[in-house]
């Protein structure tokens, strides 16, 4: 649970996820991302290295620049994916079978009600 | 060259203040009640999602102009207990009779009216030559950037969901 946790919180940055998708159309230095977002070069190495820890990109040097690139299978933004959606699903399941429960109390409280 | 690459399943879980053979009923039965309706595969509106109760059944979902689209099989029946589905969808959302990953669901009694729902999305790397193609759809609704939007819409509910179900 540890690395899911980690790619979700990854991509919970909304900052992050703007530096993420500007890895779409192909690897970029960090001048390159820092450029047409509204945040500093070191605020933007600072979201790559959490981006990396996560799996979700990697890196390889170029001269003397580093570029990023969406991890080259995406497996991991998949599976986080995937990870947050069985959450999402879960939870409405779980209300649903709560609801269920105390309509079904409900119900037979009010028959207890009528028998009385 | 060939890579194996690895992933790990993603598990999650919930307890749920019910009996065992009720979460297993509302889990298959009453999945049309729960499922979150902004995740379908069909053009039109999703109408409900149905589990056939039976091994080999259909999983689909049926949308509100009558079309269906397969989700998946059903590959382990083993009401109240356990339950092993075939999830044949790509990450574009659409069903691939070739993508095989299973989904399996166990229901632990913690009690009377207490039970664990264990859920494990596996076979992951199975996704990973589709993952190039959906990359190839920069900006398409089907690609990351609707994938990310809908993440973005859910991520503060599936966080209060954890944190109110862990």
């Amino acid at each position: 649970m540890a690395n899911a946790n980690a790619t979700f919180a990854a991509l919970s940055d909304p900052t992050r996820r703007e530096v993420f998708q500007r890895l779409q159309s192909g690897g970029r230095s960090v001048g390159e991302i820092a450029r047409d977002l509204p945040v500093s070069r070191p605020a933007v190495s600072q979201h790559l290295k959490v981006l990396k820890d996560a799996g979700l990109v990697t890196d390889r040097a170029e001269g003397t620049r580093r570029i990023y690139c969406i991890d080259p299978h995406g497996l991991a933004a998949i599976r986080a994916w995937l990870d947050q959606f069985w959450g999402v699903a879960l939870a409405a399941y779980a209300e649903e079978v709560e609801r269920g429960e105390r309509e079904q109390c409900q119900e037979r409280d009010e028959r207890q009600e009528e028998t009385r | 060259m060939n890579r194996t690459i690895n992933i790990a399943p993603v598990r999650t879980h919930v307890r749920v203040a019910a009996p065992r053979e009720r979460a297993f009923e509302v889990f298959t039965a009453g999945i049309g009640r729960w499922w979150p309706k902004s995740h379908h595969i069909g053009a039109a509106d999703l109408d409900t999602l149905v589990i056939e109760p039976r091994a080999c059944g259909r999983w689909y979902e049926r949308d509100v102009d009558g079309s269906e689209c397969e989700v998946g099989k059903v590959l382990v029946w083993d009401p109240p207990a356990r339950l092993v589905l075939c999830w044949q969808l790509t990450p574009e959302w659409k069903y691939d009779p070739d993508l095989i990953t299973e989904v399996e669901v166990q229901f632990i009694a913690e009690g009377a009216n207490a039970t664990r729902v264990e859920l494990e999305h596996r076979n992951l790397e199975r996704m990973g030559p589709r993952a190039d193609a959906m990359r190839q759809q920069i900006d398409g609704p089907q690609g990351w950037s609707g994938l990310l939007e809908l993440y973005a819409q859910s991520a503060v509910q599936a966080y209060e969901g954890r944190v109110s179900h862990e």
